[in-house]
């Protein structure tokens, strides 16, 4: 705590602001996929991003815990700001969780045992109390019973919600989703997606890249369209969907929307 | 109403168990041995040859066989077997070299010992496993005052050691010394910090490059060029040394192998988790890569024990080197082929446990269906 209360940004509200990004660019080599991000999350808020393949929705998230180094510009996670140190990085990966498009869970890991990996080895819980909370997550992502399954024994839907299961076992104060539903037979989104909005109702600040639109209209605060690595637009849903204002947005949601 | 043989609604029909072939030595034989007719003939034929050569062969190997001769001489008169004699006559000396006859309780001791310590490393369910582990890691101190002696035993030079116990010594060693070096090495080869890097690729390339017994010779003569004059360094603790660094670096692209193929994802999980570098590694990446190259280490691994037969060319006395001082006895002359077979029995033993370890362990470790 005292450590991470070192690195705290004086001018902004650490209380309220969860994610602040400021002119961040990013280059995979000489290709620029993240062009002048500027993007303020409150603590409590629910971003789904959207947009074409390619646009660097995934980057974009990525940069938030530093799986993607950016190259320009700041990012303020938590009071925290990302640099190359890694004292830093580890606050910041401490109080982020993330859920990928296809789960990695780890397959030689009974899914408590992944539970619970991150608790023992990174925040020196005990044992049987990192275990007690696995279940306790488990039991909210209803598969209690697949405790001591393997990954590979499960469906992907179940995959998926041990996947979220493990990543709120680490208490985290931001939730990143990249994707979590499109690696999923369609029959299996919705018991993803039900988990979701369930943690959204619970408040937790989630970045959700998503073109599950249901999900966006249900429980965002705010969409952002991206394209071409540079944020297109942003609204609360309402106005996103109903009254698009780019035609690019326009054009995307056309694709979306009616096929 | 064509369909009337549905004997179930709709939507009602009952999980059934799946229906019993009928099982046996019969059904085996006539799915295996005899499904076509190639097949029985193929079968027919292995047969017949089956038939032509174990009679001659159990001839030779048992039911002719002398086993308490004094000599060739007395062997060949009696029967014309097999001279076991020579094995037997010999069996100390092909198992101990020249260890001192009263002193070889010690090498006895620290081969029970060495089966102790090896349990908790082999068998996970061990009871008791992490006090057990404690021994296994300072075994290797033990069985070192145990063989070369000091500490108040009395000191045994390691030119006398030889036979099957160099064998084990070497092998062993080699073995588990090999492991963790290279995986290191890996690790090092796939590291971003460059100096790391450009040393393990200088390293494994360089022995990779270079036979086996030319770093024997190089432990066993150049080597005292480079050390400070007057310092005496062990001969078979620089044999060691040579088939450690000999066997890491095929193991360390074993393992890099194994590296590879964990998805870039796994990483990613445990970084996204706050998982150090070595936690990542320890915990989620080497016990997946390591798996996965279960089959090649045990391949290294037996490649390096059987390599441990060229150490005769720097004169030490491993069971074949022996048996070139057995065959220069006059008794003995001409009995290759007893001692060879004796040996090959040995290394066969040995290589195959190593063999079926791996498979228990690759069964052991398979957790659910591949995707
Ligand atoms: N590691 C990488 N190296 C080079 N180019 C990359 C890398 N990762 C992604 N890209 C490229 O960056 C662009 C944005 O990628 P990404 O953020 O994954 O897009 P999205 O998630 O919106 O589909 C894509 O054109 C992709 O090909
Ligand atoms: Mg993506």
């Amino acid at each position: 705590m005292s450590e991470a209360a070192a690195h705290v940004m004086p001018q902004s509200q650490t209380d309220q602001v969860a994610v602040q990004m400021v002119g961040v660019h990013k280059w995979y080599g000489e290709f620029h996929v993240l062009k002048d991000i500027n993007l303020s999350v409150d603590a409590g808020e629910r971003i789904v991003i959207c947009g074409p393949s390619g646009s660097g929705k995934s980057t974009l998230i990525r940069c938030i815990n530093r799986l993607e180094e950016h190259q320009r510009g700041q990012i303020v996670v938590d009071g925290v700001e990302l640099t190359n140190d890694v004292r830093k990085i580890d606050s910041v990966r401490r109080e982020v969780g993330m859920v990928f498009q296809h789960f990695n869970l780890f397959p030689h890991l009974t899914v408590l045992e992944n539970c619970t990996l991150a608790p023992i080895w990174v925040k020196k819980t005990p044992k049987v109390e990192a275990e007690e909370i696995a279940m306790t997550y488990l039991a909210r992502v209803k598969i209690p019973e697949q405790a001591t399954k393997f990954p590979g024994q499960l469906s992907g839907g179940q995959q998926q919600r041990v996947a979220i299961a493990r990543s709120l076992c680490m208490n985290p104060k931001i939730m990143l989703f990249d994707e979590p539903t499109s690696a999923l037979d369609p029959e299996m989104i919705s018991e993803v997606l039900d988990v979701m909005v369930g943690l959204a109702e619970s408040g937790m600040t989630m970045l959700c890249v998503t073109h599950e639109m249901g999900f966006a209209r249900k429980v965002a605060n705010r969409v952002i369209f991206m394209d071409g690595g540079e944020i297109i637009e942003q609204n609360n849903p309402e106005e996103f969907f109903n009254n698009p204002q780019s035609d690019r947005t326009k054009l995307f949601l056309s694709q979306i929307l009616h096929n | 109403m064509t369909d009337a043989t549905q004997t179930h609604a709709p939507g009602t029909h009952p999980d059934l168990p799946p229906p019993l072939g009928n099982r046996g030595a019969i059904k085996w034989m006539r799915e295996n041995l005899f499904s076509s007719p190639t097949n029985t003939v193929l079968t027919l034929l292995g047969i017949y040859l089956i038939y032509l050569a174990i009679p001659p062969f159990l001839d030779w190997f048992i039911l002719n066989a002398v086993f308490d001769a004094g000599s060739r001489a007395e062997c060949w008169e009696r029967a014309s077997g097999a001279c076991w004699s020579v094995v037997i006559v010999r069996f100390d000396q092909l198992v101990y070299g020249f260890y001192p006859v009263e002193l070889r309780w010690r090498v006895d001791l620290s081969a029970v010992l060495l089966a102790v310590a090896l349990v908790p490393i082999l068998f996970d369910k061990a009871p008791y496993r992490r006090g057990w582990f404690v021994f296994s890691l300072i075994y290797p101190v033990i069985a070192f005052f145990l063989l070369w002696g000091g500490l108040g035993l009395e000191p045994v030079e390691s030119a006398k050691f030889g036979g099957i116990m160099l064998t084990v010594l070497i092998g062993v060693t080699g073995i588990v010394a090999s492991l963790p070096l290279g995986i290191v090495l890996a690790l090092g080869r796939r590291s971003e910090l460059l100096v790391l890097k450009v040393i393990s690729i200088c390293f494994i390339e360089f022995i990779r490059g270079v036979p086996l017994i030319t770093l024997l010779f190089v432990a066993s003569t150049l080597l005292n060029y480079f050390l400070p004059p007057g310092t005496y360094f062990d001969l078979l603790l620089r044999v060691l040394i040579m088939v450690t660094l000999f066997s890491a670096a095929y193991i360390a692209e074993v393992v890099r192998g194994g590296l590879q193929a964990i998805p870039r994802g796994q990483f990613e999980a445990a970084m996204a988790m706050g998982l150090s570098y070595w936690k990542m590694m320890g915990l989620v990446v080497l016990p997946q890569a390591l798996k996965i190259s279960i089959p090649g280490i045990v391949n290294t691994f037996i490649g390096l024990y059987k390599d441990t037969t060229l150490v005769v060319i720097i004169g030490l006395l491993d069971p074949l080197g022996l048996s070139q001082s057995i065959l220069a006895d006059s008794k003995w002359q001409g009995l290759s082929t007893e001692l060879y077979i004796f040996i090959a029995i040995f290394f066969f033993i040995s290589c195959f446990s190593m063999s079926r370890y791996s498979i228990y362990l690759e069964n052991k470790l398979h957790t659910g269906h591949k995707r």
